[in-house]
């Protein structure tokens, strides 16, 4: 990726997000340049969406890994922000209960539960945010790429874990709101109200400015050796293998880094939207990301937050205006992309020489036979 | 006298046989029951009526008592008439209850029948000017006493079923009052079933009785441990206190060999359920054995051609609704076929269009069919509605069977049968078939047997054609079992992706292996974690196995380079 594209994309995340936080703030609700909040805080949701679409990005277009439950790891970033809020309200909720979130009343538990303690503090909240999602990918990358599960396999794996968190996260039991989530958040950061315009207009710049900076982490990684290598695993693993390299832990690495990225967008994501609840958890959730990146370009960094955007942006016309066509319409740009479109949209822009090792290669066609010289039956 | 001692003795010798005996005779007499049952009945009424003929006519004062206004002299009436063994007694009570019994002025008995004519209930002639009748009177403690008789009459019914409702009724409602009847009955009692329930309900009662000899409760207890269900349990279970210390003892060993019993058919309940999610699993997941396991096939839209073998059913079923009512019944199995074609065309236009041009591409084929089910579900949504449609159950498919403490479901034991049918026609269609041989043949070596003169490209058609056919079959089934919705599919993808994974790819064996292993583990799991976490448990496993083996319970055989 050329410096210029590098330059242009945070140029583009940044200045926009800036111009829609001075339309709103500076011009007059009604005239004509006004932004209004509500397209602040939506533009808030697209920038946290491109983040996960950039973790995405960095498995899926930069190490082979298509992952079909990256959501799973964006929610649980998100449950990290929700339990802060939560507990920012305080007495303010419908029982009054200083010690205990609504829903626990409501479920008549009589005290918190352990891993509640802390949420009340902003900083054990990010820190959450960033450990649980990324020791469960530890996890669990550690224990699928050291047994070597690739491919669909992988994708089928990842796709249980994020049905099993949206199973668990659905139980009462479990003391995350159950069924309804968490929401009815009123204030945070010591009582900077999160309804009022600067605050919307102060997470929009916050989101803007994490993308950025995940962007630019991302990007050195995968200009560095380590990303070279990386490259390398996604398009010969096994010769990546034979010539020295360990792969899993290549693999590992941009995996973690991914999780918490996801997280950290789930997390903007939250006060931005005002709820989070399991629905976030479903796989469709988790392979509609994945598709923000192929129409981008899978493979290019710009190109998945480009992707995540548009698709958006595309989702809130649809469904505004002809909610029955938005499911022909996501559905149709699948298929149209996979057959069509194998760069995405940034690969219909001229490629220039020094850009041509993020593109993926297509991997060798492989005909069935020679992928598997396979029985039918034993 | 000598009559009476006789039938104790008979009754003893019966009770003995019935303990040991009766068990293996009501399972060998089985089919004859139902002759046999009809010649004894016929006897019994005649050896009552030789037997207890004669002295009700000698003292007819129990039917006269009826007659009286007297609520006492009822009563006692009401019981002498169902002492008396008269088989006519049964026929006076039963109108008696049912508010049909008249007494006449010389203090006979007329019955009034539903079209308002009289009879002599001890005759059964048709009385043609019954003069001025007034209805037989009822209270409360006459109408208890009434039941009391019935219960105790319905003992010595012609008819088996009815005599072991009355049997299970005295067992539920234990009367130690309706012990004289009951030791009587099972004395008459052949038919070994109805003999134990009678065994049972003499047990029940004899437990409350306060003056039962330790030998007798003993004995009682034993009868209700054989029974061994929760309501002997329960019965066992409130004699606890007060008992000498020999019953205390006997009742405890009961309770817990009862406990052993049940949970031993509440395993083999939970086995059965098993079975049953293993076979729905089973049939969902047959067809992606096809496309997944055999061609390589990542097919997300898997479940939308379940869905579509559903709503092929309900369908099916509104055409023969309109055109063809008599053949409803059978609309199910003529909805497999439809079901079969329609889901198999729609599968074989999915491989032509799209699914080609991506071959050797799993990844871009797996968001590419993903895309597609979202537009089969929105298209699907958008012609029949979001809501569910009502897809209906035939007669056959409704019910349970009993067996011993099982309870079979019938749609789910219907649902087990045609899964392994199912499979045993997938396994011979690509065993003994030129078109199953040409498609081992493609996936085994394309480029051989393509060499072979074998079309390949119109082999991974019909290949996906089958797979997608079959995955419209089992939406067949599912339409008994799950609601025919848009989203029907989504629920059994992942599962469905699952179990071929887990039994290892490429292999029929290993999924059927896999499918029934899920199955019965869920549904072990279920009482012990809950529905949702057992089923989340089941998920981690998975997850855990499939990192120990990639390759499934089943890898196929041989070497391949990875992709």
């Amino acid at each position: 990726m050329s410096r210029l594209a590098a330059t242009l994309t945070i140029a583009c995340v940044l200045g926009s997000a800036l111009l829609l936080i001075v339309l709103n703030q500076a011009t007059p609700p009604g005239s004509a340049a006004h932004v209004s909040t509500y397209a602040v805080s939506l533009a808030g949701k697209y920038l946290s969406y491109a983040m996960l679409a950039l973790a995405v990005d960095l498995v899926w277009g930069f190490a082979g890994i298509l992952s079909l439950g990256h959501a799973a790891f964006f929610a649980l970033g998100g449950y990290a922000m929700g339990m802060y809020l939560m507990r920012q309200i305080g007495t303010r909720g419908v029982y009054a209960n200083p010690d205990l979130p609504d829903f626990m009343v409501f479920l008549n538990w009589h005290e918190l539960p352990w891993y509640w303690w802390g949420f009340n503090w902003f900083p054990v909240a990010v820190l959450a945010a960033l450990l649980v999602p990324g020791i469960l990918a530890l996890v669990f990358g550690w224990l699928a790429f050291r047994s070597r599960v690739t491919g669909v396999y992988l994708s089928i794996i990842t796709q249980a874990l994020t049905y099993a968190l949206l199973l668990a996260f659905f139980r009462n039991d479990m003391g995350f709101g159950g069924n309804n989530g968490l929401t009815d958040f009123k204030d945070m950061l010591g009582g900077i109200s999160l309804q009022s315009d600067a605050t919307r207009c102060g997470l929009l710049l916050a989101t803007a400015i994490l993308l950025s900076a995940a962007f630019l982490l991302t990007r050195a990684m995968v200009l560095s050796r380590y990303g070279k290598v990386l490259v390398a695993v996604r398009d010969a693993e096994s010769r990546t293998r034979f010539l020295g390299y360990r792969p899993e832990r290549y693999k590992l690495v941009a995996w973690v880094v991914s999780a918490m990225i996801a997280s950290i967008g789930g997390a903007l994501y939250v006060p931005q939207v005002g709820i989070i609840n399991p629905g976030e958890f479903a796989p469709a959730n988790s392979i509609e990301a994945v598709i923000w990146v192929a129409i981008g370009g899978r493979g290019t960094l710009s190109g998945a937050i480009l992707g995540a955007v548009l698709v958006n942006f595309g989702k809130t016309l649809f469904t505004g205006a002809l909610p029955e066509l938005w499911l022909f319409a996501l559905g149709g740009l699948f298929i149209a992309v996979t057959l069509f479109l194998p760069n995405g949209i940034i690969g219909l822009l001229p490629r220039r020489k020094d850009a041509a090792v993020d593109e993926p290669e297509q991997p060798p066609v492989l005909t069935t036979s020679e992928a598997a010289a396979r029985e039918v039956t034993s | 006298m000598r009559a009476v001692a006789s039938k104790a003795e008979r009754a003893v010798t019966k009770r003995v046989l019935a303990r040991f005996v009766a068990p293996l005779l009501a399972i060998a007499a089985g089919g004859r029951g139902r002759s046999r049952s009809r010649a004894r009945a016929a006897c019994a009424v005649l050896g009552l009526w030789f037997v207890f003929a004669q002295p009700a006519r000698a003292q007819p004062t129990g039917a006269e008592l009826l007659g009286s206004s007297n609520f006492a002299d009822i009563q006692r009436g009401v019981e002498a008439v169902a002492g008396s063994g008269d088989p006519h007694a049964l026929p006076i009570l039963a109108a008696m209850q049912e508010g049909r019994l008249y007494a006449r002025g010389d203090r006979s008995l007329a019955a009034k029948s539903s079209d308002g004519s009289y009879t002599d209930p001890l005759t059964g002639a048709a009385i043609a000017n019954p003069g001025a009748v007034k209805p037989v009177r009822l209270n409360n403690n006459v109408r208890r006493a009434l039941d009391a008789a019935l219960g105790a009459l319905r003992l010595f019914s012609p008819d088996p079923g009815t005599r072991q409702i009355a049997a299970e009724a005295i067992f539920k409602g234990r009367d130690p009052a309706a012990l004289p009847a009951l030791n009587r009955a099972i004395g008459e009692e052949k038919e070994p079933g109805v003999n134990r329930t009678m065994e049972q309900a003499r047990a029940s009662a004899l437990l409350l009785k306060n003056d039962a000899s330790d030998t007798d409760k003993l004995a009682a207890i034993a009868t209700l441990r054989d029974r061994g269900d929760i309501d002997a349990r329960a019965m066992l279970a409130t004699l606890a206190t007060g008992q000498p210390p020999a019953v205390t003892a006997a009742v405890a060993e009961a309770v817990n060999a009862i406990d052993l019993h049940l949970r031993l058919w509440s395993w083999l309940q939970n086995a059965y359920y098993g079975l049953s999610l293993g076979s729905v699993l089973l049939l969902a997941a047959a067809g992606l054995a096809i496309t997944f396991g055999v061609m390589g096939v990542i097919n997300m839209a898997h479940g939308e051609l379940l869905m579509i073998g559903a709503y092929a059913t309900y369908l099916v079923q509104n055409a023969i609704r309109a055109h063809a009512p008599l053949l409803s019944g059978a609309s199910l199995l003529i909805a497999v076929p439809v079901a079969f074609v329609v889901a198999g065309a729609v599968g074989i236009a999915i491989e032509r269009l799209m699914i080609r041009y991506l071959y050797g591409r799993p990844l871009e084929t797996l968001l590419a069919t993903f895309g597609l089910s979202l537009v089969l579900q929105q298209g699907v949504r958008s012609i029949f509605g979001p809501t569910n449609l009502s897809v209906t159950t035939p007669d056959w498919m409704s019910g349970a069977i009993g067996l011993g403490g099982l309870s079979l479901t019938a749609n789910r034991l219907c649902i087990i049968l045609f899964a392994i049918a199912v499979f045993a026609a997938l396994q011979a269609a690509l065993r003994y078939t030129s078109l199953g041989l040409r498609m081992r043949a493609v996936t085994q070596n394309r480029r051989m047997a393509s060499a072979m003169g074998i079309r390949t490209p119109w082999i991974d058609a019909m290949t996906f054609g089958l797979g997608s056919g079959v995955a419209g079959m089992a939406g067949v089934a599912l339409s008994q079992i799950d609601n025919v919705s848009p989203n029907l599919g989504q629920g059994y993808i992942i599962d469905s992706f699952m179990v071929v994974v887990f039994g290892g790819v490429g292999n029929l064996w290993g999924t059927a292996v896999g499918a029934l292993t899920l199955g019965v583990l869920n549904k072990f799991l279920e009482p012990v974690a809950g529905a949702v976490l057992g089923k989340i448990v089941v998920l981690i496993a998975i997850i855990l196995f499939i990192q120990r083996r990639p390759r499934g319970l089943f890898p196929t055989k041989g070497r391949f380079v990875e992709a």
